[in-house]
């Protein structure tokens, strides 16, 4: 809590989320929902984080209050009025930095201040203040290219905390960073906001990273996906600074793994209802390289079968954008379950783990095509047509009468990698033709 | 400079649209008025009155300036032209799905029509008759560049990076700075690139536009092509030869004052942020920036601006709200509506004009006539590209040699090959060669060289690693240019292949009919068609030409260069 700021129930908010709801027109008019039924408000005083993995609407949502892009329904509030463009008081930092190459670092930091077509002498001196205060001191001359990583993002938040924003926006501002990096400018960040030398009042951190939100955060809102939801709203009352391996840290990581994925388990039962458990399914696009060494990770010592995820996640460094979603494959696939924040191994599972290459394949191949229909329906299909090929476009078709077409092919491309592994069919990337034409 | 672009390689990408139907008739339905126009006013015009041109080569450095100042007029015009079109077609994609295709079209159409079908019309429109052709002459230039300047603008500004577009707007920066901040800067490397080939072509319509008959109406501006046409009247190689040293002269200073400094200034605005490519560098631009009163003059050229972004200050990229989107709805339909209209009058025109002189037999003859020139060209890329290919990769592959003859490859592109046709011609005729064969080779003269600087570009950014490789399996002979180098250089030959063939064609006009003294050459093929047709002042015959070539040429490139690109593209990029 930064220590301008007591909680206090009677502040007016900074921002107030009502009902918010996000939706994109699909190619065939149909409505694809991406944000449903939003609610959120962040008080002075607060950083409040947006966890959730890729596709759970949280980017949309930083969006929506950054007045980028318009609900479809419900409504933003900033200071009590509405958002209806980019509002001054609101600035944002963005994961790929977003500098603008061709400046210097003062004239990326001065930017921000020159549309508000402030003075000259105001916009130099706040700007070398902005510099000075997040630690670029002498390099007000460089190009963003001259720069490491880390010292980019550090103009990033220059150039968001010169305008003297109200509420700063963070859209995964670390992700991009090595891990030292990140973590490095993390601290700096907790340090300036702790003492209060920022000009900022609120702060919303969207990431996928759940340690950075426990260390970060005042409050965690967990999002789930298909459509993008808020399902539970955590508070963090371990004191700053936070240490990583305080137990009360380490248990509430735990805790959300938890959360993340039972509540996994009743998304993937709205999935199923909402966008059928047939040939509709979304598939991830894991690799089956992972799926193998998550299998064999946790069939061996000291997991022998059963892994809590956040030590796998630390054991194999994955973030949770591609731990769960191999994760899930495994129990799509009924080589594992998950619950309450572990992962166990079914028997076939560990038979996978210790089989050979080839009864590996062959063991993957019976599995995809008993439990994804997908798999057993272009299968059949090749099976029955004299030619034993058909058009990928022919899936793609049906799958888009279900899902956007980016989804269809990201659920296309999954299978035919997993296909291939299994080799229960072939796929010519070239002329969009599957086959039968290296068969087991 | 390695990086490689040809003007419709940047084009929507897919199968013909309806669009391109459109923006087919839409484009010839207004040559043909024009055309019309002119044949209305040409006949109170007589023969024009200009100061002849000498043959003292000591005019030269005069004439030169005056076609040089020409051609900076027209690149001006071009970039005019560029920032408002591509940047319409980009933001309206409903404007953008008809005017995209429209660019399209405009750029297969044969550039000297543009001459003869607007010459008269301009020289009317113009008090003084000079000026008028002054206007034609720029005019003409500015077709030979401004089309792939906005595809290459229009191709950036649709890829300018989410995010930084999110960042000038989350920092409320107007749409008039956000376009002179973020979306010209981010498009300017391309679109120097893309000047610099323009110029290229550029030159050699000079020389082309400053002397020409259309009809009873002959233009001579003082100029170096007016120079060169009295010369191969004259028989004078001499004369040639000086023509040639001034034009050499004219490019290698056009390089180091202008397109050196633009380079290495556009270079900073170069979007990939990795360090360690080497920067181009040019004294001109080092010169001019350690200069106080340039420093000074460009304060007050950017005090200037920000006044002008102040008096056309919008709203800092607020979002549409609804009334705005039924607003800008109507628009569209209203704009809808008025194609449909211009398509049905284009057609109605191109009828009226056409129909009554011209027969289905005019129709096959000229079809007929585009295949041979088609023909020629093909025969001449495959054999350019049998010699410029291997040639092109052993260069490549070799730093140093590169290092050399890129730039002489890159000026030999550059420079007007029509200054050169003399020689030939005097040789054709001194051995009574065959026409029909020996002009031929003039199509390709220039636009030859695109080829081997392409496939010189492609041989050095070959990774070492790739090189090692093959050397370490000891994949040598036939095998090592089949399964490595070939590949390796197929989108830049692809590349280069696209705009040799464009310029054969453009070539093609000028190529086919050839004078030296009395004697006059022509090859039978679709460009001395086209030729003549201009000369006797035909507007039927031209609008016919000008329509079969461009059919032949779109046809070309949608069903083979366009995939060819494609498929290179996917196949054998590397990266």
């Amino acid at each position: 809590m930064n220590a301008n700021y007591k909680i206090n129930a009677d502040t007016q908010p900074l921002l107030d989320v009502v009902h918010a709801r996000k939706s994109f027109i699909k190619g065939d008019g149909g409505e694809l929902l991406v944000l449903d039924d939003v609610n959120l408000t962040v008080r002075p005083g607060e950083i409040v984080g947006l966890l959730g993995r890729s596709g759970s609407g949280k980017s949309t949502l930083l969006r929506l209050i950054a007045g980028l892009s318009k609900p479809s329904g419900g409504a933003v509030n900033y200071l009590g009025s509405p958002v209806t463009g980019p509002a001054e008081g609101i600035s944002m930092v963005f994961q790929s930095f977003a500098l603008f190459p061709w400046l210097t670092v003062y004239e990326n930091v001065a930017l921000g201040l020159e549309a508000m077509r402030l003075p000259r002498d105001e916009i130099r001196r706040r700007s070398l203040a902005a510099i000075d205060l997040i630690g670029l001191d002498g390099f007000e001359s460089a190009y963003p290219r001259e720069l490491s990583g880390g010292m980019r993002q550090r103009v990033g938040f220059a150039r968001a905390l010169v305008v003297h924003p109200n509420i700063l926006l963070m859209d995964e501002p670390f992700s991009a960073l090595d891990v030292l990096t990140a973590e490095t400018l993390r601290t700096d960040f907790l340090e300036l906001w702790s003492d209060g030398r920022m000009p900022i009042k609120g702060v919303i951190l969207v990431t996928h990273n759940i340690e950075e939100a426990v260390q970060m955060c005042d409050r965690i809102l967990v999002f789930a996906t298909n459509p993008g939801r808020i399902v539970s709203d955590i508070q963090v009352a371990i004191p700053r600074p936070r240490d990583r391996n305080d137990p009360a840290f380490a248990e509430l990581v735990e805790q959300i793994y938890v959360e993340m994925t039972a509540k996994k388990g009743r998304a993937t039962a709205r999935v199923s209802q909402t966008s059928g458990s047939g040939i509709d399914m979304i598939l991830p696009r894991v690799s089956s390289n992972i799926l193998a060494g998550l299998l064999e990770t946790v069939a061996a010592p000291p997991f022998s079968g059963r892994a809590d995820l956040p030590e796998i996640a630390s054991e194999l460094t994955l973030e949770i954008d591609e731990l769960f979603p191999a994760a899930e494959t495994l129990q799509m696939l009924r080589f594992a379950e998950l619950e309450g924040g572990d992962i166990h191994l079914l028997p076939e599972g560990i038979a996978f783990a210790d089989a050979e290459v080839d009864e590996r394949k062959r063991l993957f191949a019976r599995h995809l095509l008993a439990y994804v229909p997908l798999a057993a329906h272009i299968r059949r299909i090749l099976d029955e047509r004299r030619t034993h090929a058909a058009p990928s476009s022919r899936f793609l078709d049906e799958l888009e009468d279900h899902m956007s077409p980016e989804v269809a092919e990201d659920t296309l491309r999954a299978l035919v990698s997993w296909a291939r592994y299994a080799e229960i069919f072939a796929y010519d990337d070239e002329t969009g033709q599957f086959s039968l034409e290296n068969p087991t | 400079m390695s990086t490689t672009r040809t003007a419709w390689s940047t084009a929507s990408r897919g199968a013909p649209s309806r669009f391109d139907v459109i923006a087919f008739v839409l484009v010839l339905g207004l040559l043909a008025f024009f055309a019309a126009a002119s044949k209305g006013v040409m006949a109170p015009i007589s023969s024009l009155d200009v100061t002849p041109v000498s043959l003292d080569p000591w005019r030269l450095p005069y004439l030169v300036a005056r076609s040089t100042l020409r051609m900076l007029a027209a690149l001006s015009l071009s970039l005019l032209f560029t920032f408002t079109y591509a940047t319409w077609a980009a933001k309206s994609p409903r404007a953008g799905r008809i005017l995209i295709p429209v660019l399209d079209v405009l750029q297969s159409i044969p550039i000297l029509t543009f001459l003869s079908v607007t010459l008269v019309f301009f020289m009317s429109l113009a008090p003084g008759r000079v000026l008028g052709a002054e206007i034609a002459a720029v005019f003409v230039i500015f077709t030979s560049q401004a089309w792939n300047m906005a595809f290459s603008f229009y191709q950036s500004l649709r890829t300018v990076p989410n995010e930084l577009t999110e960042a000038a707007r989350s920092f409320r920066l107007s749409s008039w700075s956000r376009f002179w901040r973020l979306e010209v800067p981010f498009g300017m490397p391309p679109l120097v690139w893309n000047m610099m080939m323009s110029m290229s072509g550029g030159w050699f319509f000079v020389v082309a536009s400053e002397a020409i008959s259309v009809g009873p109406t002959t233009v001579t501006l003082p100029g170096i092509g007016a120079y060169i046409d009295l010369a191969i009247r004259q028989k004078d190689l001499h004369a040639v030869s000086y023509a040639i040293l001034a034009m050499l002269c004219v490019i290698l200073i056009y390089d180091q004052l202008l397109f050196r400094p633009l380079v290495a200034w556009s270079d900073r605005f170069r979007f990939d942020s990795e360090p360690g490519a080497p920067v181009p560098s040019s004294w001109v631009l080092d010169a001019l920036a350690g200069s106080r009163l340039i420093a000074r003059a460009l304060r007050r050229l950017r005090g200037f601006g920000r006044m002008l972004g102040a008096a056309v200050r919008v709203a800092p990229g607020s979002m549409s709200s609804d009334a705005a989107a039924a607003n800008a709805e109507n628009l569209d339909r209203i704009a809808t509506g008025t194609v449909a209209c211009l398509l049905g009058l284009a057609v109605w025109q191109a009828a009226r004009f056409l129909a009554p002189d011209l027969g289905l037999h005019d129709l096959l003859s000229t079809l007929g006539l585009g295949a041979i020139t088609a023909v020629r060209v093909f025969a001449l890329i495959a054999l350019a590209s049998l010699v410029w290919v291997p040639v092109g990769i052993y260069v490549g592959l070799r730093p140093k040699v590169a290092r050399v003859v890129q730039p002489v490859a890159q000026f030999l592109a550059a420079f007007p090959n029509n200054l050169l046709f003399p020689f030939a011609v005097a040789a054709i005729v001194a051995f009574k060669l065959n026409a029909n064969i020996w002009l031929s080779p003039l199509m390709i003269l220039g636009t030859q060289w695109y080829i081997l600087f392409n496939v010189v570009a492609g041989a050095s950014a070959m990774p070492g690693e790739m090189r090692h490789v093959s050397n370490n399996f000891h994949v040598k002979g036939w095998l090592w240019w089949r399964k490595i180098a070939l590949p390796a250089v197929m989108p830049f030959y692809v590349t280069g292949a696209i705009t040799a063939s464009g310029g054969s064609w453009n070539a093609a006009i000028v190529a086919e009919v050839a004078s030296w003294g009395d004697e006059h050459l022509a090859a039978t093929g679709l460009g001395s068609y086209i030729a003549n047709a201009t000369t006797d002042g035909d507007f039927h015959r031209i609008v016919l030409g000008t329509v079969t070539m461009c059919f032949y040429v779109l046809l070309i490139n949608r069903l083979l260069w366009r995939p060819l690109y494609y498929y290179a593209e996917r196949k054998f990029r590397l990266s």
